[in-house]
């Protein structure tokens, strides 16, 4: 427990510092506010709209699958500190075990793998006919695809 | 010194520990960030700064002192108190992430100097600590009520939980291969003979240089350039893409302390790398003592190492971390930026998988050994190995035959070809 | 103790700063701070893996989710909610009363026989979970491995568009 209390002082010193790093800023810069000065950076055009729009669901379901796998890992970290000591008979009998949540592991990760729950650009790994209908100007014409279509134009 | 501290209350000698700690690290940020900026330039064949101060080493502290009375731009359409909260809350891990660190040997000397606190689950705390790094980024992105902003805490939110996992599995084979997660334990696992093998006792066993501790190693490093936001992996800061992402809207100190937090953690994460894979404050991966006692005539250089190694420990531990960070600013001189997807598919589908597979092997390889001694471990672990190798070969041409390739691709652009007006076929890329 | 009233003040402090805070997000990092230093508590109780995982699990996964569907529904705009003023909140803390009382009734007992609670040295340790986990335990161990893979495949099921 007394290790315990180091801890918490340095977690409160570090909360100290980075309390008076980003107050002193605040304290000692001059102020010399004018609304353009005061507007949202877009590249000097006037900003449109609220910035704070509904973003994709993806973000979402990485945060999700994080949750779960690191749920899984957790369960694992108390069994890490005895295995590699531990008497030949409960080696052999948690070794059984975890071997059998790591193919339950591998079958889900298998899984988010395999339906590409987590790809960014899905007409690369989606087959053309889940994507809904094609549309062929939304592909990207490379170099390359232009050799292979022999000049067709 | 050592003798005063330990007359004091548990809570004194507690603080000392933590200001020893803590305020190198505050005053290294700068010198880090000068030796960036100069080596960086050196690759470039540029000079980089070398006006203030001998060879511009005060530049850094030139420009903090300017930072700090500049003026400090709120945006007026901010969420105020939580504008005001994100920096801080981006530095916070930086400082309390080395709080089970050991930066000399726990014994000896130093005793009641390092760690900080030699708690039960070392290791973990390290990673409890780095997993509130999302939120400096998160809520920074959200309160500046920018649009590029928004953009760069989502992707780096997203980013910085996927790579977490992969390092969490990286992290558990070698506590699995210790059998403890205290950090101090760690070190002591590597300071004994290599792969278990008695007769090569004069050689310490760094996990680096142990098979499964290699993969781990890899994955480790990859995710740990990845926590910290940095080249080839600094796609909230993508500056073609999305401005400065989380910190547009930051200005004077505020700005800087995002940039303080980057430092100090790249800093802390060289040292956890050393003290899980490179033997912690160890020289050289030699034990000097059985040296000493096996060879008579080198006995007397033996022992001076020895003697060397222990003695100056915090010397090579800060050696390994300036090595790490060297390392660091070298992948920013050379790896150009990954592409979104490419970062996420990095994450989720080959260093998870990895860092799972290698966790089996080690599982295994324990087993073995303990039940046919070293050679057993070697035989079980490439057992392991070649059963996850095929079981990977038959998944990945499973995908392949579900999925869809680039013959599919082409077929599609051969036919929408003719129908697309194509302007100049010269012109590569998008051209419609 | 001290140690202790630190940080059940600021954990008291940030458990009502998640209740009266009208923005959601703000709410959200009140509990984030809540969330941390009980996980302290935890740490000086003696309960190590506990007071860890609570770190790793609740401050540094789960609330980055809270985090995004907070943002994703786009709640915590300028113009935050108002609760208004009804029989309702009359009726709530009447319950949130009740359910006080029902609590404290079972824990008084306890704070009197105790002067505070206490857990042996390594009761809570990594090495003692890990013993109890995979002798005894070991049935609910792989029952969560099933569950956890249940909760991957329906998460997948429910926000992916198109498999």
């Amino acid at each position: 427990m007394g290790d315990y209390i180091a801890i918490v002082i340095l977690v409160g010193l570090a909360a100290v510092i980075c309390g008076a790093m980003v107050s002193l800023s605040f304290v000692l810069g001059p102020k010399n506010t004018t609304p353009y000065k005061q507007s949202p950076y877009e590249c000097g055009v006037q900003p449109l709209g609220d910035a704070r729009e509904r973003f994709p669901i993806k973000f979402y379901l990485v945060a999700m699958l994080f949750i779960l796998f690191d749920i899984e890992v957790v369960f694992l970290w108390s069994w890490l500190t005895v295995f590699k000591n531990a008497d030949l008979a409960y080696q052999t009998f948690s070794f059984g075990a975890v071997m059998v949540y790591m193919v339950l592991w591998i079958i889900g990760d298998a899984y988010v793998i395999r339906v590409n729950a987590i790809d960014w650009d899905e007409t690369t790994s989606l087959h053309p006919a889940k994507l809904g209908e094609p549309d062929p100007a939304a592909l990207p014409v490379t170099a390359r695809d232009l050799e292979l279509v022999g000049g067709a134009r | 010194m050592t003798d005063w501290l330990i007359q004091q209350s548990p809570a004194i000698q507690a603080t000392v520990r933590v200001l020893v700690f803590v305020l190198p690290l505050l005053l290294l940020v700068p010198g880090l960030i000068w030796w960036e900026r100069r080596l960086l330039s050196w690759m470039q064949d540029r000079i980089g700064p070398n006006r203030v101060g001998p060879f511009g080493l005060l530049q850094p502290i030139a420009d903090g002192v300017k930072l700090f009375f500049k003026e400090d731009i709120t945006p007026s359409t901010v969420d105020r108190a939580i504008y005001f909260v994100a920096p801080a809350v981006a530095l916070f891990p930086a400082f309390a992430i080395g709080g089970t660190l050991p930066w000399g040997p726990h014994y000896g000397p130093l005793m009641h100097w390092t760690p900080i606190a030699n708690v039960n689950i070392g290791i973990l705390y390290v990673l409890a600590i780095s997993s509130l790094g999302v939120y400096g980024v998160v809520l920074s992105g959200y309160a500046s009520n920018n649009k590029y902003s928004l953009l760069g805490g989502l992707r780096s939110s997203a980013q910085l939980i996927s790579y977490e996992l992969a390092m969490g599995v990286s992290l558990a084979c070698m506590v699995m291969a210790t059998g403890s997660l205290k950090m101090t334990d760690m070190i002591a696992a590597q300071m004994e003979p290599l792969w278990g093998i008695q007769s090569l006792g004069w050689l310490q066993n760094w996990f680096l240089f142990t098979p499964f501790g290699l993969i781990s190693a890899v994955v480790f490093l990859i995710c740990m350039v990845a926590e910290t936001n940095r080249t080839p992996f600094d796609l909230p800061e993508a500056e073609n893409e999305i401005i400065a992402g989380y910190h547009t809207e930051y200005s004077s100190m505020k700005f800087a302390v995002f940039f303080m937090g980057e430092y100090a953690t790249m800093f802390v994460f060289s040292g956890v790398f050393a003290t899980v894979f490179l033997g912690g404050w160890n020289l050289l991966p030699i034990n000097w003592d059985v040296v000493a006692a096996q060879v008579p005539a080198l006995a007397g250089i033996a022992r001076a190492m020895d003697g060397l190694t222990y003695w100056l420990a915090p010397i090579w531990f800060l050696g390994k971390c300036a090595t790490g960070i060297t390392f660091y600013i070298w992948l920013r001189a050379t790896l150009p930026r990954l592409r979104y997807d490419q970062l996420m598919s990095l994450g989720w589908k080959s260093l998870l998988p990895l860092a799972v597979a290698n966790f089996i092997v080690v599982a295994i390889w324990i087993m073995g050994t303990k039940l046919y001694g070293p050679g057993g471990g070697w035989a079980g672990g490439l057992l392991g190995l070649a059963i996850v190798y095929a079981l990977y070969l038959n998944f990945v041409s499973a995908t392949r035959k579900s999925g869809w390739g680039a013959k599919d691709r082409l077929a599609m652009v051969d036919k929408s070809a003719r129908t697309i007006d194509l302007v100049d076929p010269n012109v590569a890329g998008g051209t419609r | 103790m001290t140690t202790f009233t630190v940080l059940a003040i600021v954990a008291v402090l940030a458990a009502l700063g998640v209740v009266l805070f009208s923005s959601p997000v703000r709410s959200a990092i009140c509990l984030v701070v809540n969330f941390f230093v009980l996980a302290f508590v935890y740490f000086i109780l003696n309960a190590e893996l506990l007071g860890i995982t609570q770190i790793i699990v609740y401050t540094g996964a789960i609330m980055v989710l809270f985090l995004f569907v907070i943002m994703l529904l786009n709640l915590g705009g300028p113009q935050a909610w108002k609760e208004r003023r009804e029989f309702r909140t009359v009726l709530g803390f009447g319950f949130g009363a009740a359910l006080a009382g029902v609590i404290a009734s079972q824990l008084i007992t306890h704070f009197r026989e105790h002067s505070r609670p206490f857990a042996d040295d390594g009761y809570g340790s990594p090495q003692a979970i890990g013993r109890v986990l995979f002798t005894q335990y070991v049935w609910p161990f792989e029952v969560a491995s099933v569950l956890l893979l249940v909760g991957i495949v329906g998460s997948i099921l429910l926000a992916k568009r198109k498999l």
